[in-house]
């Protein structure tokens, strides 16, 4: 069923009773031509995009749980595209313009919300720094502006502005960067890939790979062997298991992210701001529950669960920043497992294997990266080639020399 | 999340900073293979759903380095032990 304004009208006249699950919960078959392992984001949208774009619908996404469950469902859901490296830029501005087309593309209300990301200095030197990351993304033909004290004050009065060691001295506005409901994006990428003909299968792991020669041509699965002509991952911080499986090491290390919601509060901050002293960044969902977050726990982990040291910083920049905050109660903290590349940058390959393609490396920046991820991973196993943006995110990147690191901090993980 | 240190005794995590795996060693750099060798080391890790070794720094406390067996799964710590007796991080 399309949904419509019509549909709403004619169902809320007969009980809601018309409507019909939103796509089918598939078994799986014996073969397809496309495998992706992993129903997060990135899968269902690559899922949707081969069959939207490519015509390849004989398409298969096996997940574990239920889809959504993992990085998907659990991240603070902030979109944009204000990167400085010309690896990145250019993919990230590509997913920002496939979210401003999204809702209507998908016919699914994803609360896309393009409410503006203000990113603050504090010194000299971190202006100088923005004013260049801002120059850069204009030369990338993205929309930047420097705003200076008065102006950040005109946005958000309720900052500490003359805080003792980190006075806000103004910030870096992406005013296209916003929100989307990440749940949402999930239903709405699965519900166009189902009605194309995708199945989605849940509840089904895959637990090893089926190979003739060197080539993989399926998966084990605890619902049973599936062929497949490709096989393309996509499982976020379960990236090192399931290459694991096929032999491969991958530049990846699993870490934990933890994120916060308060109790739910009248309209208060209408944008996302970021803290620039301290890792602490902060939005309020259309709920009211202000959403905010800051560094990943820092060592290696699998336990969707992290440690008090990181909520006790994540507060301190919180209060440094808005010290109205201490007011408020926390009603949910949780943790989700990040897929930390070498370099803080992505991957969008072949591997070595012939038949396994990955997609994998998002650190704690893969939501917004959703369609574009899916979009560009599509292009890859549909046409063997890259996408024109995604051509950078190369596995053997790390072997050649042509690193991305946005921070410059070298191959340090934890410090990305 | 405490680390039992030897020399300290059980003290909380944030105390300490992380490096990572321990498992990984330092290439010999003449050594005809030292390019590929180098990758792997500085790039590759195992990455483990489970047991680790790994090298944490006690900064504010006695300034050892401590080699600590964790799972990545639960946290728990079943070892931690110095790492001049265990091997300097490479
Ligand atoms: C707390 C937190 C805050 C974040 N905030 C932001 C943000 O504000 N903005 C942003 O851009 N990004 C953010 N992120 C990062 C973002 O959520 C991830 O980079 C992104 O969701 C990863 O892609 P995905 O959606 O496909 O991953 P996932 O949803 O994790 O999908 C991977 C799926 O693979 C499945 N899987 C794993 N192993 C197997 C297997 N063997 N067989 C079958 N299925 C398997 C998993 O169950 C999972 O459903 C945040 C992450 C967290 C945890
Ligand atoms: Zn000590």
């Amino acid at each position: 069923m399309r949904y419509s304004f019509l549909s709403i009208l004619a169902n809320g006249l007969s009980g809601q009773k018309g409507w019909a699950p939103a796509w089918r919960d598939a078994a799986p078959k014996p073969a397809y031509d496309v495998i992706i392992v992993g129903g997060g984001g990135h899968g269902l949208a690559t899922a949707y995009y081969l069959a939207k774009v490519h015509g390849i619908r004989n398409v298969a996404v096996l997940e574990k749980g239920v889809i959504g469950s993992g990085n998907a469902g659990r991240n603070t859901t902030i979109i944009r595209s204000n990167y400085l490296l010309p690896g990145n830029e250019p993919f990230y501005e590509w997913s920002m313009k496939l979210w401003e087309g999204l809702e209507q593309e998908l016919n699914y209300n994803a609360m896309v919300s393009q409410r503006g990301i203000l990113n603050l200095f504090h010194s000299d030197a971190q202006r100088d720094a923005y004013a260049r990351r801002g120059n850069a993304m204009r030369l990338a033909g993205v929309d930047s502006e420097l705003l200076d004290k008065a102006r950040v004050k005109a946005m958000y009065p309720f900052l500490d502005f003359d805080n003792a060691r980190f006075p806000i001295q103004g910030g870096l506005l992406q005013a296209r960067a916003g929100t989307a409901r990440h749940d949402a994006v999930v239903w709405g990428y699965a519900r166009a890939a189902d009605r194309l003909g995708v199945d989605i299968v849940q509840n089904c792991e895959v637990t090893g790979f089926i190979r003739e020669g060197d080539a993989i041509v399926g998966v084990e699965t605890t619902r049973g062997p599936v062929r497949a002509g490709k096989v393309a991952v996509a499982v976020a911080g379960s990236s090192s298991r399931v290459a694991g499986m096929a032999g491969l090491r991958l530049p990846i290390e699993s870490h934990v992210l933890q994120a916060f919601v308060s109790e739910g509060l009248k309209p208060l901050v209408d944008g996302v701001i970021t803290f620039g002293a301290g890792h602490f960044y902060i939005s309020q969902s259309d709920k009211g529950g202000l959403v905010f977050g800051g560094d990943i726990d820092g060592y290696n982990s699998y336990a969707q669960r992290g440690n008090l040291p990181v909520i006790e910083d994540v507060c301190e920049g919180g209060m440094a920043l808005m010290p109205r905050l201490g007011r408020l109660r926390l009603l949910r903290h949780w943790g989700g497992i990040m897929d930390m590349s070498m370099d803080g940058s992505p991957i969008i390959d072949r591997t070595p294997v012939p038949g396994l393609y990955l997609n994998a490396g998002w650190c704690y920046g893969g939501f917004k990266a959703t369609p574009a991820s899916g979009w560009c991973f599509a292009h890859l196993l549909a046409t063997g080639a890259p996408h024109e943006t995604a051509g950078a995110f190369r596995l053997d990147r790390f072997r050649t020399g042509h690193l991305i690191d946005e921070k410059g901090v070298g191959a340090q993980p934890n410090l990305h | 999340m405490r680390i039992p240190c030897p020399y300290c005794g059980e003290r909380d995590a944030h105390e300490f900073a992380y490096l990572g795996d321990a498992t990984v060693t330092r290439p010999d750099p003449a050594a005809a293979d030292a390019a590929q060798a180098f990758h792997d080391y500085v790039y590759l890790r195992d990455n483990p759903a489970g047991a680790h070794q790994e090298w944490w720094y006690h900064a504010n406390g006695c300034r050892q380095w401590l080699r600590v067996a964790r799972d990545t799964r639960t946290h728990a710590i079943a070892a931690a032990t110095s790492a001049r007796v265990s091997g300097e991080p490479a």
